[in-house]
């Protein structure tokens, strides 16, 4: 049974820490002051409207904002058990991103084959003997669920998979590279209610190998997948609690009347 | 105010407004017909004068001061050679551009300013580029008038459309491609090298082969660095027989190239001319729909196995 108390031993559990965070876009404040922390190999959420800078925020943790000019950040994301500040300038974005991997709202698969979708994040690692690649695409295949349905046809290409499919591969692609933590954006969000459920079932499975951070609009999906829950408005995290006490008795009137739909 | 709420008011509104729709459409038929009509009437005319005079021997032939005996044999062997330094030049030059102004140049006023002077090059008069070839060259790096000097100064013409076609080939691919490339923690040039280009080969090379179509019908910059109107001889084999095989002596020769013997014959006096020229030109038209229809073909190609 997890608890809040700031103990020592407990810090070890955590896999991150946000401290004293803030975004801009040019000149606008998208994200402020955020204080939380991401518990080890546990699945933690992030709810809020449209616009709160819940995407905004998991796209910190892997630097996804250097890629486009005029963004900046202040403050810290310290990642355990090295405790390196990921948002420092002097960390290379592409080192974070090769320690924590994304999977996107929309599936985006490249145009080729099954195989090469799922080995491509090892061979940006220069990793280019056939058998250890071989090994590790089934590896991430088997744990996406995927295997079965596409070892007949790993050279086909992955545009002809269905959309729940695709998601599968991109968590694949995510999951080959042995991350330490897995940003989900709206995993589900253009996905039909069954493979919305398979994904889920998915992401529960994973949270025995890794930390997983899930943006989701979907309150049922939170309550259902994570075991911490984070509500953001307007740029601020308003509160950050065990799921259960987010959804059933939570402190902040803000918190209580997005969950109980009264606004949102 | 009047009381529209009539229907028979509203229906001959509706009458009265739908006359216009007809005018329009007529008129509209009209200016369509004028354009298409004009190029099939052109084409027709080049095709009946021309069509006779189409054997092996007018693309095998020599010009000549008799008409019947005249060909574009060295026409048609420079265009080829000319084409061949344009591609080799404007191809790498212009994906090179194109890339680093869509994926590496810093957004600043420097980039800007680059970035409309090259949209602003696509329309430079032609012959511009022929003076500045002249200039640079033919007298400044001393090339002479000769296949190199004609190829580069066609490559500088078709580079605006090469860059053009590269950059919105690579903006067309989404960005979420683009971004899970990036999340998988690839650099920018393996972003570049392994998604970016093969993607969007297929709207580069339609962008070339554009380019080399305009480039083929040139006549303008040609004509002003020199190329010779009456040529019996051909530049050159780029392969030999010794070692080392193949040869580079071809770039610095004399030359001419099709629009030229076109425009060579034409300025004649004689009937017979004409009809060459007729040929020369239907010769010309098909090597340049052939290209646009290889464009075509490729583009639907190598587009089929991606869906965006």
């Amino acid at each position: 049974m997890e608890n809040n108390s700031e103990t020592k031993n407990e810090q070890r559990q955590f896999k991150s820490e946000v401290k004293n965070l803030n975004f801009y876009y040019g000149g606008f404040n998208a994200l402020k002051n955020i204080d939380m922390v991401l518990h080890d190999k546990k699945i933690t959420a992030l709810i809020g409207p449209s616009g709160c800078g819940k995407s905004t925020f998991l796209r910190c943790f892997n630097r996804m904002h250097d890629l486009y000019p005029g963004n900046r950040y202040e403050g810290e994301i310290i990642l355990h058990p090295d405790d390196v500040n990921i948002l420092a300038s002097n960390v290379d974005p592409i080192e974070v991103r090769m320690r924590i991997s994304m999977v996107f709202q929309k599936p985006n698969p490249f145009p080729k084959s099954i195989y090469e979708n799922v080995a491509y994040g090892l061979r940006v690692r220069g990793i280019k003997q056939r058998a250890i690649l071989d090994e590790r695409v089934e590896e991430a295949l088997r744990n996406s669920a995927l295997w079965d349905e596409v070892k007949d046809r790993l050279q086909h290409l992955a545009f002809n998979l269905s959309g729940g499919q695709q998601q599968r591969l991109c968590i694949a692609r995510a999951l080959a590279t042995e991350p330490e933590i897995l940003l989900f954006d709206e995993p589900t969000s253009a996905l039909d209610p069954i493979a919305t459920a398979s994904i889920e079932e998915l992401i529960t499975d994973l949270k025995n190998k890794v930390t997983i951070l899930i943006v989701t609009h979907n309150m049922q999906q939170a309550a259902r997948v994570s075991d911490y829950t984070a509500y953001m408005y307007l740029g601020e995290l308003i509160e950050f609690n065990v799921t259960d006490t987010i959804f059933i008795k939570p402190k902040n009137k803000q918190t209580e009347d997005y969950i109980t739909g009264r606004f949102g | 105010m009047r009381n529209v709420n009539n229907l028979e008011e509203i229906r001959r509104i509706i009458s009265l407004h739908k006359k216009w729709d007809l005018v329009f459409m007529v008129a509209g038929i009209f200016a369509l017909m004028i354009a298409v009509m004009t190029f099939m009437a052109l084409f027709a005319h080049m095709l009946i004068d021309g069509m006779p005079r189409l054997s092996w021997e007018f693309f095998t032939s020599f010009p000549s001061r008799k008409p019947e005996s005249a060909g574009i044999f060295s026409a048609w062997v420079g265009t080829t050679l000319v084409m061949l330094v344009t591609a080799v030049a404007a191809v790498p030059l212009g994906i090179g551009s194109g890339v680093y102004l869509e994926e590496y140049a810093p957004r600043n006023l420097l980039t800007e300013i680059i970035e409309i002077n090259v949209t602003n090059l696509a329309g430079v008069p032609s012959i511009i580029y022929g003076l500045l070839a002249l200039g640079l060259f033919v007298y400044q790096l001393g090339f002479g008038q000769s296949i190199l000097a004609a190829g580069l100064a066609l490559a500088l013409l078709i580079l605006p459309v090469v860059i053009v076609a590269t950059r919105e080939a690579i903006r067309s691919i989404p960005v979420t491609i683009r971004e899970g490339a990036y999340a998988l923690g690839a650099t920018k040039w393996q972003t570049v090298s392994d998604h970016l280009l093969p993607y969007s080969s297929a709207g580069i090379l339609t962008g070339i082969i554009i380019g080399l179509a305009r480039a083929i019908g040139e006549t303008a910059p040609i004509i002003t660095i020199g190329a010779l109107t009456f040529i019996a001889f051909l530049p050159p084999s780029p392969i030999k027989n010794e070692f080392p095989y193949v040869s580079i002596e071809w770039l610095t020769a004399p030359f001419t190239v099709m629009p030229i013997q076109m425009f060579n014959w034409v300025s004649r006096p004689e009937e017979a001319f004409q009809l060459n020229a007729a040929a020369a030109g239907l010769v010309l038209v098909v090597m340049t729909l052939a290209m646009n229809g290889l464009a075509i073909y490729l583009r639907y190609r190598m587009r089929k196995n991606i869906k965006w």
